[in-house]
């Protein structure tokens, strides 16, 4: 009886947590949709499908040259972010511990601003390079905060300070190249979708679906770790392989989408906690952190580009957003005493 | 600490000034030799090429001298407040809430005088700085080094997409910004010197005037007030001291972040915690540290020069988490 009791709370909330994926996925339909719609010049629904599909020529530049891979664009980085974000909140079990705020993209994003300011090379080495950085920043931080024991406090401690220092390089970098303008400039501080090229998507999206697919892969392994290294353990984990190979996926995924966006301000940091708030503790909210990234990168791009006096790129938005929120997380924390 | 060793602090700390000031005069993009530097000081009228290299770099050497003792007193009187290994100005989010009330300042109110760059920059620093110490010291355990660190990580960033938004439109401002928000000692005259003298010498002789009591502080609170001491009342002018030194700097020269971190630990390590000297030593030594940093950037920068808060925040963003891993585990 107790039994059956349990399984039907099992299923029920999985079958509610399936509900809460689809409609978050729906939600991304409907922005994706308006993203195309709207801007400049607006066009129906159907005018921008026939478009699409080669039917009519009528403002194809406008749809399939700039508005088709700036949606795609906002859709995979945001889940990268999203997910990216996810992992790291979770395997540190700190919110504050997302890719952003310990420094992690700060990494990626100095070496992606000086493979394209000063060699000009082309997007995917710069993807890769910015991958490279990533990660040996993350092994950086984290060897570095390591003494005897670990401790996410030291790390996130030792994170703004590695951040601080990859912040002058970056802002030095774009004081001295000068020939490129403001606009593109910061592009490397907030995350930007403007001058999105094709021929740069097709990696982004390759590689948001292998580790997106390896991540849920792993989810029942993740959820063990998010309880503590001696439960994984027990629970029959290789804990130490497990773990490397999420963060090395995550920092892949930020790595990439920076290297194409910029490092768009706290999607990271956001998605996962909203995710969590929507569907609830007991899934892995993979999925969902990844929706929300995407919904909140594609809303603030709309917001940003149509409905204020002038155009802002999507990070200023994004970042409006996340600035308070954090606040809001460290007064909560604060009063928990969990500090 | 004996006296034989303070005062090899202070003369050392003296020689090491005045070696920086000279390397401050002389290294550069050009640099002159020692003759010109004479020339400079004997013959006013002077047109060699040279020696007016020279009189132009004074200025600047005079402000970095400056704003280093500022930003290293500043420093010191944080740590001696929040009781805390890791407060400074940019920690605190200071220079952010500063940068946001300049930003303010010139796209709303077209402001344009030096004197209301400091005020204005004062007032966002005071405020910033009183929010994120509300922020930090909510909850459990005080203000914690973790606790203050990471309010000024989300007040930065917070006031840093305001800013964000604010000056994104409007380049004009956005060029200003975008230079100021650097931070570099390389555009200061003669007369942003005579503006923040007066101010900076009455912050830095109130806070050796207060050298006694922010020792007592340093027992604990508790036992500072069974000796007689107002704890509030040094507390609060200690503060409007540190804040006062940090904004004057930062509205002129722009953000200058991890001086007021770094040297106040490095000339602890070296005489000890007894305020009179801390002080008047952090002044010392920040003023050459800021020099060395602002002359380092300007040969790694050749041809043409690595601003002098991108250097403090390399040489500093290290130091930093050196000192974290040197602290106790418990309190992080």
């Amino acid at each position: 009886m107790i039994n059956k009791s349990l399984f039907d709370g099992v299923k029920s909330r999985r079958k509610k947590y399936l509900c809460m994926v689809i409609m978050l996925a729906c939600i991304v339909c409907v922005l994706m949709c308006l993203n195309m719609m709207i801007g400049e010049k607006n066009y129906t629904l159907y005018q921008v499908i026939n478009t699409l599909l080669g039917n009519s020529s009528e403002g194809s530049f406008l749809i399939a040259k700039l508005r088709l891979p700036r949606t795609v664009a906002a859709i995979f980085s945001g889940i990268a972010f999203g997910v990216a974000g996810h992992i790291f909140q979770t395997l540190l079990r700190n919110p504050l511990a997302s890719p952003d705020i310990i420094g992690v993209s700060s990494g990626s994003t100095a070496a992606a601003v000086y493979c394209i300011l000063f060699l000009n090379m082309n997007r995917g080495l710069v993807s890769l390079i910015a991958v490279l950085a990533g990660i040996l920043t993350s092994i950086l931080i984290y060897k570095v905060a390591y003494i005897n024991s670990f401790s996410a406090n030291r790390l996130i401690l030792v994170g703004i300070g590695t951040q601080a220092v990859f912040t002058a390089l970056i802002s030095w970098m774009i004081m001295t190249a000068s020939e490129y303008d403001v606009p593109t400039a910061m592009r490397w501080m907030n995350g930007n979708l403007n001058g999105i090229v094709t021929d740069s998507l097709p990696l982004l999206i390759a590689v948001v679906i292998v580790s997106l697919a390896i991540i849920i892969y792993l989810r029942h392994a993740m959820a063990s770790l998010a309880l503590g290294d001696a439960y994984g353990t027990i629970l029959g984990i290789n804990v130490n392989l497990v773990r490397t190979l999420l963060i090395v996926l995550s920092v892949a995924l930020i790595a990439f989408a920076t290297a194409i966006t910029g490092p768009i301000s706290s999607i990271a940091f956001l998605s996962g906690p909203i995710a969590k708030r929507i569907c609830g503790h007991n899934q892995s909210n993979i999925l969902s952190s990844g929706l929300v990234g995407a919904i909140l990168v594609l809303a603030g791009d709309f917001v940003g580009q149509n409905l204020l006096y002038t155009r802002f790129p999507v990070g200023v938005i994004t970042g409006l957003l996340g600035g308070p929120y954090l606040i809001y997380v460290l007064i909560k924390q604060n009063k928990g005493g969990q500090l | 600490m004996s006296n034989k060793k303070i005062i090899l602090s202070y003369g050392l700390g003296i020689i090491i000034l005045i070696l920086a000031l000279f390397f401050s005069i002389t290294y550069g993009v050009k640099s002159v030799g020692f003759s010109d530097v004479i020339k400079a000081f004997t013959d006013s009228n002077s047109t060699d090429y040279n020696v007016n290299i020279v009189q132009a770099r004074i200025p600047r050497s005079i402000f970095g001298l400056m704003a280093g003792a500022a930003l290293s007193i500043s420093g010191v009187l944080m740590q001696s407040i929040t009781r805390n290994p890791i407060a400074d100005p940019s920690i605190l989010g200071v220079n952010t809430g500063a940068s946001l009330f300049i930003v303010i300042g010139i796209t709303f109110f077209n402001i344009q005088s030096k004197l209301s760059y400091i005020g204005l920059s004062f007032a966002g620093a005071v405020i910033t700085a009183l929010f994120v110490y509300k922020l930090a010291s909510a909850g459990y355990g005080g203000p914690t080094p973790i606790k203050l660190a990471i309010a000024g990580a989300a007040t930065s960033t917070a006031l840093a997409s305001f800013v964000s938004l604010i000056v994104m439109p409007n380049s004009s401002v956005m060029t200003t910004y975008r230079f100021w928000q650097i931070g570099s000692i390389g555009g200061t005259s003669f007369e942003d010197i005579k503006l923040i003298l007066p101010i900076i010498v009455i912050a830095v002789i109130v806070s050796l005037m207060l050298s006694d009591d922010l020792n007592t502080l340093l027992l604990s609170e508790d036992t500072a007030t069974s000796l007689g001491l107002n704890v509030n009342r040094t507390k609060a002018i200690a503060a409007l001291c540190g804040v006062l030194l940090c904004a004057t700097t930062t509205a002129l020269a722009g953000p200058i972040s991890f001086v007021g971190l770094m040297v106040p630990h490095i000339v602890r390590m070296i005489i000890g915690n007894d305020h009179k000297h801390l002080i008047s030593c952090s002044g010392l030594y920040g003023a050459s540290i800021l020099l060395i940093s602002d002359v380092l950037g300007r040969l790694l920068g050749r041809p043409g020069e690595l601003e002098t808060g991108i250097m403090t925040a390399i040489i500093g963003g290290p130091i930093f988490i050196i000192i974290i891993r040197k602290a106790k585990v418990q309190s992080l």
